[in-house]
């Protein structure tokens, strides 16, 4: 393995581990605000103590949670800074302005309010307090808007215009950057997706104090509450999940069709529910792509355009220029091959421009930009020596994505069982410890499904940091790829005794405050 | 204003002081706030451009060589 291999790869893994990490916390804080805000709201119309009593409890839960996940996503800016240097330089001020928006507008509006939310019980009225909960849920919202509008760039870059002088993309359409496609589906599919969590999360603690048999009419209150709010958050995230594939459809095709694991297209394309892909198969072979496979026809073509009998390509027809037209017919558009040739045209552009900068010569420095203008659009194709180095993993792509969809399935069974029994059936819930358990197992799976979800949205987009001008391996610093591999294991060592702490001061508090009469 | 700056201050001593959940957590949260921005930042995280160039000139040319010459 090359040094430039080497240092990608570890690079990338670091990276992967850190933005795993802050995730663990990110969609708790979404969905569980947004629950103790409900359970508060309810306090507030009724002045019911238990209500309070339920509030505060969840409440403390959401403080450990968001003081222990508070910070994480920092370390993602400094690796930028490091790791990154040449991506950071690139994408200028189109990836700063989001994030410092996010800092400025809705970080601080998190921070604020999550105080008096926490110390001001006493200090302010009811009224403003609840405010100041939902300010907290709706701040954490936003943050969380800023910075998936940054990702969303990455993955369809629009909004911006490259300046070879300084060598930045300067943004000329904000609106077009936060109203794009991708960044929309994002952020209402991630955030959503939160919701779902915190559900499950909150419907497993208390099926925790069933088993235990104790405060049994707050675990009651909180799964109703977490049920709704978990039920809406699922049906949202699949309709946005369905309005993502479309879009992936669109603007990043060879990523759903490794999602798929999909090599040759067809019109009424079928799509796998269930399979295991052929391990030996490779781009251009005769192999079939899976070794067992269940599928629902026409669903991949319904998926990706809402029509049954609509051509989806598959990686070898984007390879050969298979495109569709925004009216879905089926074009012969620019081969990876030619984009190759294209991108290479567009470096010897770039490097005319700067030989003519050195020299002073203002006249070929507007030639080599409009040479570089022309095919910018397939820079970082450049890179690459043969079209197969513009494949995402596909295995990785394929299971994550289908883990991602078999429990989003699970979990929508699972709200609907849940809101059924808790109103028909409430006894069942209360004394069936086979619920019990299937609710406390539930946590830890909706965290894979979760972080499944991050793992098809940026594996598929692979090797892409963004999306057609800048591929991972020019995007890194020139540094020496044991120093990547330092800062990897002190991360790995220092976010698991980070994660040990987390999980045993809240199971500590749980299990402590359990004991009491909470109510 | 300076009342108002009291307020805000003894809002935040009264909250920590008050807190029942809290003692090893915050202990915790200020080890790892340590550790993220002074030892990471300052020790194993340099930003790459800032250190080793001057100017932005600088920079964009050296930007400019790595992905035209180095990748």
């Amino acid at each position: 393995m090359n040094d430039l291999t080497t240092l990608v790869d570890w690079s990338r893994a670091q990276f992967a581990l850190t933005a795993m990490y802050h995730w663990l916390f990110v969609p708790l804080t979404l969905g569980l605000s947004v629950i103790v805000a409900i359970m508060e709201s309810i306090y507030f119309k009724n002045r019911d103590p238990r209500w309070l009593a339920t509030t505060k409890f969840w409440m403390t839960i959401f403080g450990i949670n968001f003081a222990m996940g508070v910070a994480t996503g920092i370390i993602l800016e400094f690796e930028f800074g490091t790791n990154w240097s040449n991506y950071s330089w690139f994408v200028g001020d189109i990836f700063g302005a989001p994030l410092a928006i996010e800092g400025l507008l809705a970080f601080f509006m998190e921070s604020t309010f999550i105080a008096v939310m926490f110390f001001g019980w006493k200090k302010v009225s009811p009224r403003f307090h609840l405010a100041a909960t939902w300010l907290t849920a709706i701040g954490a919202s936003l943050s969380a808007l800023w910075i998936l509008v940054a990702n969303s760039w990455m993955q369809y870059p629009v909004g911006m215009e490259f300046n070879p002088d300084d060598m930045r993309n300067v943004m000329d359409d904000f609106w077009a950057l936060v109203l794009s496609p991708v960044a929309i589906n994002k952020f209402f599919h991630s955030v959503l997706s939160g919701w779902t969590l915190a559900g499950v999360f909150v419907i497993g603690v208390s099926a925790w104090l069933l088993l235990k048999k104790r405060n049994v009419e707050m675990a009651v209150r909180s799964i109703k509450v977490a049920g709704w709010v978990g039920l809406i958050g699922i049906l949202a995230t699949l309709a946005t999940g369905d309005g993502s594939a479309k879009v992936v459809s669109d603007v990043q095709p060879m990523k759903l069709a490794a999602m798929e694991g999909l090599y040759k297209g067809s019109c009424g394309q079928s799509i796998v529910g269930v399979g295991i892909l052929n391990p030996d198969k490779q781009i251009g072979d005769n192999q079939e792509p899976y070794i067992f496979e269940i599928s629902i026809p026409n669903g991949l073509s319904i998926l990706a355009e809402g029509d049954p009998d609509a051509f989806v390509p598959g990686v070898e027809d984007l390879l050969a220029g298979i495109e569709l037209t925004p009216d879905g017919d089926t074009i012969m558009g620019v081969s990876y091959a030619q984009r190759i040739e294209r991108g290479k045209a567009a470096h010897d552009a770039l490097r005319r421009f700067d030989v003519a900068k050195s020299q002073g010569d203002e006249s070929a420095m507007l030639l080599a930009r409009a040479d570089l203008n022309k095919d910018f659009k397939y820079f970082g194709y450049g890179y690459f020596d043969s079209p197969q180095e513009a494949v995402p993993d596909i295995p990785l792509t394929f299971y994550s994505f289908h883990i991602m969809v078999i429990l989003g399935g699970y979990f929508l069974l699972f709200y609907i069982v849940v809101l059924l029994l808790i109103y028909k059936k409430r006894n069942i819930v209360e004394g069936n410890k086979l619920l019990h358990c299937i609710a406390m197992i539930s946590i830890p799976l909706v965290w894979i499904c979760s972080e499944a979800g991050w793992v098809v949205a940026e594996v598929g987009r692979q090797p892409w940091v963004i999306e057609g001008l800048m591929p991972a391996r020019a995007a890194i610093s020139n540094i020496p790829a044991s120093s990547v591999m330092v800062t990897f294991t002190l991360f790995a060592i220092i976010f698991t005794g980070l994660l040990i702490a987390e999980i045993s001061i809240m199971t500590k508090y749980i299990s402590r405050k359990s004991k009491e009469n909470i109510d | 204003m300076a009342n108002i700056i009291k307020e805000i201050a003894n809002f935040y001593i009264d909250g920590f002081r008050n807190m029942t959940v809290g003692k090893s957590l915050w202990i915790l949260i200020l080890i790892k706030l340590f550790l993220i921005f002074v030892v990471l930042k300052f020790f194993f995280f340099p930003n790459f451009l800032n250190d080793n160039f001057d100017t932005d000139e600088q920079r964009a040319q050296h930007v400019r060589n790595e992905l035209i010459n180095n990748k």
